[in-house]
């Protein structure tokens, strides 16, 4: 599958990425590259075939729905590029 | 103080518990070693005072006998556990500043067993390469050289700086990570053990995600006793994983008993790649035979599924990459890049924070999991997963363990391969397999090639049998006697020349 510059630039969209045209160009380049040399999985007959969805053959466990954590608003704060009254901030996103 | 690190982990437990030395003379010669292998660019960072502590409080444990399983062994930290209050970056430059307010399950475990930190080694880019040179920080050098070329190699990766760290006696030994190879092949290149245990059996709390149902914790050591007994450090159920196994973890180095007669061992005659160069295929044959000497039989076997296991891992890797990678917007660590609009601010953030290969998968897996494609690209390689998972599962009906060579080449110079991304990825053709089926293995030193460079073996088991693979090891250990030493030993006066290049600064 050879991707074009459009469908990149929308999926570094999605994925929040900042490409520049010459960046599409090139990403366009090697995701095509990439994706074409993964398409030998066509080869694979998989017709009746689960897809995997846990490595591991067990259960995932369930516990009680209670707080066993928490209030370490400071701790959680610490790391953060930015925060004002014990919140994270962010640009303005309403006017 | 060399030879105090250049002690076996074994050795130096022994050693330690007869009073041969202190915990604190030995934390200190491997400070001294850490600090005399910088060229190298092992570390992003040094904790030199942590590690002078731990050893002070191991030697009061030490004197009144009360010795806990790891008591005052140097150990080296990959940069993907987190570590309380010390800087965590994933060798990636949105992780700046990260100081996490909590420990890692693993490391926990080691520190609470009584190992001493000597540091954070340097890596790819959240893991995601095979020669360490995609850091944030620089390339890490491999303390091997072809004799007479002068060119820096790489030490593999992701699990780099680890590995060299460990090859050039600068720490007993060291964790890693293993995605699609990360510990296993830059053993095979820098000439040491590393183990990939089932997945669950190490803890994932606490370590940076990368592709979370492929993710596995497990050790780099210069002995496969070594790597038995860091493992069994490192394994363990926690709560806090709801993938960790619920399983008793066993006295692996109890599984070293040299006796492997009428075991089954699985030749796989899928694992030869184009271009494999003459002596892997080679050592390859040596490794069956010393198993046979051994009272081993060989078997052939067939996995058909190993080709496809390359291209379903491209798929499922950076499909969980690019989910995992979402947290990293600038809001709550790390860097953060100024926009006008919230929006402007994530793009600018996550441009200037990730390296081009981060980039080039988290786009990969936004795109296999984006509308329209989900069931080609993704649902496809889950279900060709589970025909590899699948191939293992026939196989091993027949056999005990599977040997391999580990990786298909010896290591490279640095800025080889970085054109093709493809080239870079078939360094772990030989190791994907295992990472997409969850089963355990190893790396064991069995020789070197033609131009002097360390080529590793591996042995491949059934899911929580890490003692069958860890017993099957140590034979192959003891029948290759891999005795040879890096280029570059941390400290030792005859060694080193003109290796590392020099200080590596953050691009």
């Amino acid at each position: 599958m050879a991707l074009d510059k459009a469908t990149v630039a929308h999926i570094a969209t999605l994925a929040r990425i900042r490409l520049s045209e010459a960046e599409q160009v090139k990403m366009a380049d090697e995701l095509s590259h990439i994706l074409t040399w993964i398409e030998q999985l066509g080869e694979v007959d998989t017709s009746g075939v689960e897809p995997m969805t846990s490595v591991a053959a067990m259960r995932l466990p369930m516990r009680e729905d209670r707080v066993t954590d928490g209030g370490r608003r400071d701790e959680v704060l610490a790391n953060a590029p930015a925060t004002a009254h014990g919140f994270f901030t962010v640009p303005k996103v309403v006017e | 103080m060399t030879a105090l690190t250049r002690l076996t982990m074994a050795a130096a437990r022994d050693g330690l518990r007869r009073r041969n030395f202190t915990a604190t003379e030995l934390a200190a010669a491997h400070v001294a070693a850490v600090e005399a292998a910088r060229p190298l660019n092992a570390f992003v960072t040094e904790t030199p005072e942590l590690a002078m502590a731990q050893a002070a409080e191991s030697d009061r444990r030490l004197q009144r006998g009360e010795a806990r399983p790891l008591e005052g062994l140097p150990l080296a930290i990959k940069d993907l556990f987190c570590t309380k209050d010390i800087l965590t970056t994933a060798s990636s430059h949105i992780l700046d500043g990260f100081k996490p307010p909590y420990e890692s399950t693993v490391t926990a475990q080691l520190w609470a067993a009584g190992a001493v930190m000597l540091g954070k080694t340097n890596m790819d880019e959240f893991a995601m390469g095979s020669s360490t040179t995609t850091s944030y920080y620089g390339p890490t050098e491999n303390p091997w050289r072809r004799p007479g070329d002068n060119r820096p190699l790489v030490p593999g990766g992701s699990s780099g700086g680890s590995a060299a760290i460990v090859a050039a006696c600068g720490a007993l030994g060291a964790t890693g990570t293993d995605t699609g190879g990360s510990i296993r092949q830059p053993a095979s290149f820098t000439g040491i053990v590393g183990m990939k245990p089932t997945y669950g059996r190490c803890s994932r709390w606490g370590v940076v995600a990368f592709a979370s149902s492929l993710d596995h914790p497990g050790p780099l050591t210069r002995t496969v006793r070594d790597a038995a007994m860091l493992l069994r450090g490192m394994a363990g159920h926690d709560p806090k994983d709801s993938t960790s196994a619920p399983v008793a973890v066993p006295d692996f180095e109890a599984a070293l008993t040299g006796d492997i007669r009428g075991l089954k061992v699985g030749i796989p005659k899928e694992y030869r790649v184009d271009g494999m160069p003459g002596e892997i295929e080679t050592l390859w044959q040596r490794g069956i035979e010393w198993l046979k000497t051994a009272g081993a039989h060989p078997v052939e076997i067939s996995l058909p599924m190993t080709k496809y296991a390359l291209p379903a891992y491209y798929i499922v890797a950076p499909a969980e990459a690019s989910s995992n990678l979402a947290r990293y917007d600038g809001v709550r660590f790390g860097l953060r890049v100024d926009g006008k609009s919230l929006e402007e601010m994530y793009e600018l953030t996550r441009a200037a924070g990730f390296g081009a290969e981060v980039r080039r998968r988290v786009l990969i897996g936004t795109y296999v999991l984006s509308a329209g494609y989900y069931d080609a690209y993704y649902v496809k390689a889950q279900r060709v997963r589970t025909l590899i998972a699948r191939d293992f599962a026939e196989a091993f009906k027949m056999v005990d363990c599977i040997l391999t060579p580990t990786a298909p080449s010896s290591a490279f110079a640095i800025g080889e391969k970085s054109d093709d991304p493809i080239a870079m990825y078939l360094n772990d053709v030989f190791t994907v397999p295992a990472d997409l089926a969850g089963i355990p293995a190893i790396s064991v030193p069995a020789g070197l090639d033609e131009s002097g460079l360390p080529l590793g073996l591996q042995i491949i088991g059934r899911a929580f049998d890490e003692e069958t693979v860890f017993r099957v090891a140590g034979v192959l250990e003891e029948a290759a006697s891999f005795t040879a030493t890096p280029q570059f030993i941390a400290g030792a006066s005859s060694s080193g020349g003109d290796i590392g290049s020099g200080h590596h600064e953050p691009h």
